[in-house]
Parts: structure tokens; sequence; C-alpha cells
């Protein structure tokens, strides 16, 4: 397939900017690069969804965003401040279910992250309690993590880092290691959160039925390494009409965008 | 991707295709129809499984052998009966003796005890910061941890004399090595996850130490301070038999060592006891409650 006009994301508007960033990694043995010169935006409200097969660096770029990786090239920008490390304002949901503190019931879990950055007790205590409730998890407020599913969990992760109102929420393959069932559930209920809450969400997935089911624009990732091949709205195709023809169409297309030598074969 | 090629697979099938089998449905009996459905065990039964009860049990059984073949041996010098062990005990206890003994040693442990653990903090504060910190722990670990406290008393009275500083010395080294390696390992098996977690909140330095990895590696560092809690006792008892007195203020090893100095066998057993008695009182009330109340609480204590 020849490569169409590529119109690059131009900035205006743009919450955070990904431009040229390459990103390595080391083993003890050699030095991988991850992605290459990848560029896009997300705008404010945007759910974008970074999807690519394993091992083209959509984890690692979004590490990158969350700040606990430096480009080797290119820029991060956050409302036009670069990233330079982890911070409260880009709260992640990451995929492995010990990210919460075990030594804090799910309401502490929820407020502690508030009150090392300076939100009065009261207060974090009130978002906290309407955050869990958004989360349907209000009968499980005072238990301690080790006591819920593997789906709780989540979603006392993803209350957590909600209820810092962070300026992007960043989810790395949040629902992975969930069954089937409870990953259909979660990411109907992700995208309900969305339409109440609002807020501005980056998800990375290697699956292309979730990308179009959670995601408002899905940005396509070669395999390693990594660099954006395509960029594609795909807002409201999930929720209901989540078998509709143009959900399946979407779905076909991104497959054919990874995949191209399955089309033509 | 084709359909299996039937030869790579293994050849055509060895089992026939199932036959088809009928579908039903059928009443299962109701509950009450059944009768009972739990049945208490007799008490005889439940009391037995409590481990408490067989533990009891063994105890009485010492008892009553001690005391029968005290009476048999029937010589107080070398072996007293249980019952003038516990009579000299109820006497010491009575009169004071032992509680003041008792509190000296206790005041010495915790002095060093509380020492050693800061010491052990910052040991380790500084090795998860930095690389040449991490090898000077390992290294003075691996030097000093096997080193029993009790070999360097002879220094310690050397370099500090008779009395408290001594023995403050030889517990401080009990405990650093232990406490100091078993935290630092915690704070190595914390996850990652857990740690990129800490850092999204913004902690950074002493504050992550302190709200993330001490907590996570709770269960070590509580390990670490029960092995050292347990080389402390010992050592201490021991190092009080060795030089005993220290300003006319002697501890639970030196008044076991009077009791033998003045024949009273009954009192040194008794002293024995006492140690017994706080060793396990510190291991299984002490420390369990903090267990308890901690890592069982949390869901940690399975690593």
């Amino acid at each position: 397939m020849l490569q169409p006009d590529v119109n690059g994301p131009t900035g205006d508007g743009a919450l955070l900017q990904v431009r040229g960033v390459t990103l390595q990694y080391r083993t003890p043995e050699r030095r991988v690069t991850a992605t290459y010169r990848v560029d896009f935006d997300i705008h404010p409200g945007e759910r974008l969804v970074l999807l690519g097969p394993s091992g083209c660096g959509k984890s690692t770029l979004l590490k990158a965003i969350a700040g606990f990786i430096r480009p080797v090239e290119g820029s991060i920008h956050l409302r036009g401040a670069p990233v330079t490390r982890p911070g409260p304002d880009r709260m992640m949901v990451f995929q492995e279910f010990d990210q919460l503190l075990p030594w804090k019931t799910v309401r502490h879990n929820v407020t502690y992250p508030m009150r090392c950055n300076g939100v009065s007790a009261e207060e974090a205590n009130q978002r906290a309690e309407r955050v869990i409730e958004s989360v349907n998890l209000s009968g499980f407020i005072d238990s301690y993590p080790h006591t819920l599913s593997g789906g709780m969990k989540q979603r006392v992760a993803i209350a957590r880092a909600m209820a810092m109102r962070p300026q992007i929420l960043l989810m790395d393959e949040p629902f992975a290691a969930l069954d089937a069932l409870t990953r259909r559930k979660m990411q109907e209920e992700l995208v309900a959160l969305w339409e109440a809450v609002g807020f501005t969400l980056i998800f990375v997935t290697h699956s292309i039925e979730e990308a179009v089911l959670v995601g408002s624009r899905v940005v396509v990732l070669s395999p390693h390494p990594g660099q954006v091949c395509a960029e594609i709205n795909v807002d409201h195709l999930g929720g209901p009409n989540s078998s509709g023809e143009e959900f399946q169409n979407a779905c076909r297309r991104i497959h054919d965008l990874l995949f191209p030598a399955a089309g033509e074969a | 991707m084709g359909s299996i090629d039937v030869k790579q697979a293994g050849g055509p099938r060895s089992v026939a295709p199932p036959v088809k089998r009928q579908d039903f449905t059928r009443k299962v009996v109701p509950v009450s129809e059944i009768g009972t459905i739990e049945v208490p065990l007799p008490w005889t039964q439940r009391m037995w499984n409590s481990s408490l009860v067989r533990r009891g049990l063994i105890l009485l059984i010492l008892a009553v052998v001690w005391e029968a073949y005290g009476r048999w041996l029937d010589n107080p010098l070398s072996f007293p009966t249980l019952s003038e062990t516990l009579g000299s005990l109820w006497t010491d206890v009575a009169n004071g003796t032992i509680p003041e003994r008792l509190q000296v040693t206790l005041r010495i442990l915790l002095m060093g005890y509380g020492l050693g653990i800061l010491l052990a903090a910052v040991l380790t504060t500084l090795a998860v910061s930095t690389r040449f910190a991490t090898d000077l722990l390992s290294t003075l670990t691996a030097m000093f941890n096997p080193m029993p406290a009790i070999a360097l008393l002879p220094l310690a009275l050397l370099w500090f004399g008779l009395g408290v500083p001594s023995l403050i010395f030889v517990i401080v080294h009990s405990v650093l090595w232990a406490v100091a390696l078993n935290t630092h390992a915690g704070f190595l098996s914390v996850s990652n996850t857990l740690r990129m977690a800490g850092q999204t909140f913004g902690l950074r330095g002493l504050r992550f130490v302190t709200g993330i990895l001490i907590p996570a590696a709770f269960p070590a560092i509580l390990s670490g301070l029960k092995i050292g809690w347990a080389f402390a006792w010992r050592t201490l008892v021991a190092a009080e038999l060795v030089f005993g007195v220290s300003a006319g203020q002697g501890g639970l090893g030196w008044y076991i060592f009077e009791k033998r100095n003045l024949l009273e066998t009954s009192g040194v057993f008794a002293g024995l006891i006492t140690v017994m008695i706080v060793g396990l009182f510190v291991e299984g009330v002490i420390f369990q409650t903090i267990e308890r109340l901690t890592v069982r609480r949390w869901g940690m204590h399975g690593g």
C-alpha cells in the first residue's frame, strides 16, 4: 500500500503534544528502539486510544507521557510545558492489580494521592465518596484491596485516578488481565463514566474491538518499532450499537491498517 | 492458516464421534425432606481441635514429669522440683526482685533495640538512594551478620568498660544487621507498579520512602524486627551472665548468676522461666498483635 498523504497533527488547541518522539530502552545486552518519531495530539475531552500489536512500544509511549521515560529524540508538551517527570496531573491506571496500596482501605487508597497533593481531608473524603459511588463500589468503601476481585480493584484504581482530577487520565491496558465478561462490562462502564463526568483519556490496548468500543479516536501504531500509521475517528461506534455495521467496518479498516499483508493474500 | 492437517495432527481420530444423547430434567429433593444438613461436632472433638488445648495438655504432662522426676531424684541442689521452682519464682516476684531485675534488663534492651533500628533505618534509606551505599550495606551485612554478638563482648569491655554502654553496643550489633538486611530486601522486592503509582502521586525522596516503600516492605521489615528482637534478647541475657552487674544494678542474667553462686538452684530455674516467659510474651503476644493489625489485615502475609 502506498503511503497516503500524511496530515500530521497541527497542534491547535491540543492539550498534549507528542512530537517526533523516539523512545529506547536498554536490556543488559542491547539498546532497543521502541517507537520511532511518533507525533500525535490529544485535545481536551477526547478518548484517545493508542492501538498496536504487542511490542510496538505503545506502553513505553504511555510511560513517556507519564514522565517515567525520557525520549531520546522529540518532545512531549502538556499545555505547552515539557513533561519531565511523573506527576499527579497525569494519573495512571496500570494493568496490574497490585497498583493499589494494600495497607489502605478503598477509601484511603482514593484519598491518599489527594492528601499528598494538598487537598484538605474533608474535601478528599467527599470527592472519594462521590467517585467511589460512580464506580459502584460504595458497599466496599472500607474494605481492604485484598478482599476485592480483579475487576473491583481496577475500578478502585480508576476511581483513585479520577478523584485527582488530572489533566489527562492514562490507562495502560487496564482491563487486559480481566476475564472476558468483566472486561466487556468495564469497557461500557468506562465510556458511561466519561459521558457522566467528562475527562481526557489516553488508553493503550492491543485489542481492535476494545479500541473502537472505548475510544473516540484511535492512533494506529505499526509493529516494532512503533510509528503512527493512521489516526481514525471512532466516536459513538461503541455502546448499544457495538454490533452494528459501522462498528464492524471500523474494526475491519483498522485491522487492514495493522495487517496490510493479510488484505492482499 | 488453513484447516488442520489430519496426518500432521497424528492420523485419523482414534475415538469415534460422540453418540447424541437425550436431554432430561428432573426434580431435586427439597431441603426440608433431606433432614439435618449441619450437625455440630461433639464438644470433646471441638476442644481437641483447638491447638491451645492440645499444647496446654503437653505443658501439663511436662509439669507432671518434672515434678515426679524432681521428687524421685530428691536433690534440690542440682534439680529442684517444679513446686520449689514456682515457689521461689513467686517469692521473688512478690518481693519485687524479679520485676526489678527484669526492668533493668528491658530498659537496656529497649535502648539498644531502638538505637539498632534507628541505625538500620539510616543505612537502608541511604542504600536505596545511592548505589555506593547499597554496596556498603551489603558488604557490611555480609561481614557482620554471621558474627555472634557475644563474641564482640571482650572488645566492647575494652572500649566502653564494664557497664551499660558495652551491653548496648552488643545489642546494637545483634539488631542492626538483621533489621537492615531484611528491610533492604523488602525495599528491593516492592513491585515496580507500586513504585510507579507512588511516583504519579508526586511522591519523591523521603516521602516516597515513608509513604510507599516502608509500608509496602512492612512484612519483610517486621520479620527483620522479630529476628532482631530474638538476637537481642538472647545476647543481652548471655552478656549479663558474663559480666552482669553494673553500678550495683544487675539484670535478669545477673540474677541467674547470683542464684547459682548462692546455690539456690530453684532460683536459677525461676530466672530461666522468667527469660522464657518474656520471650514468649514478646513473640507470641506483642509481635503476633502487630502482625494481626498490619500484614494480616492487609492480606500481605503470603510471602
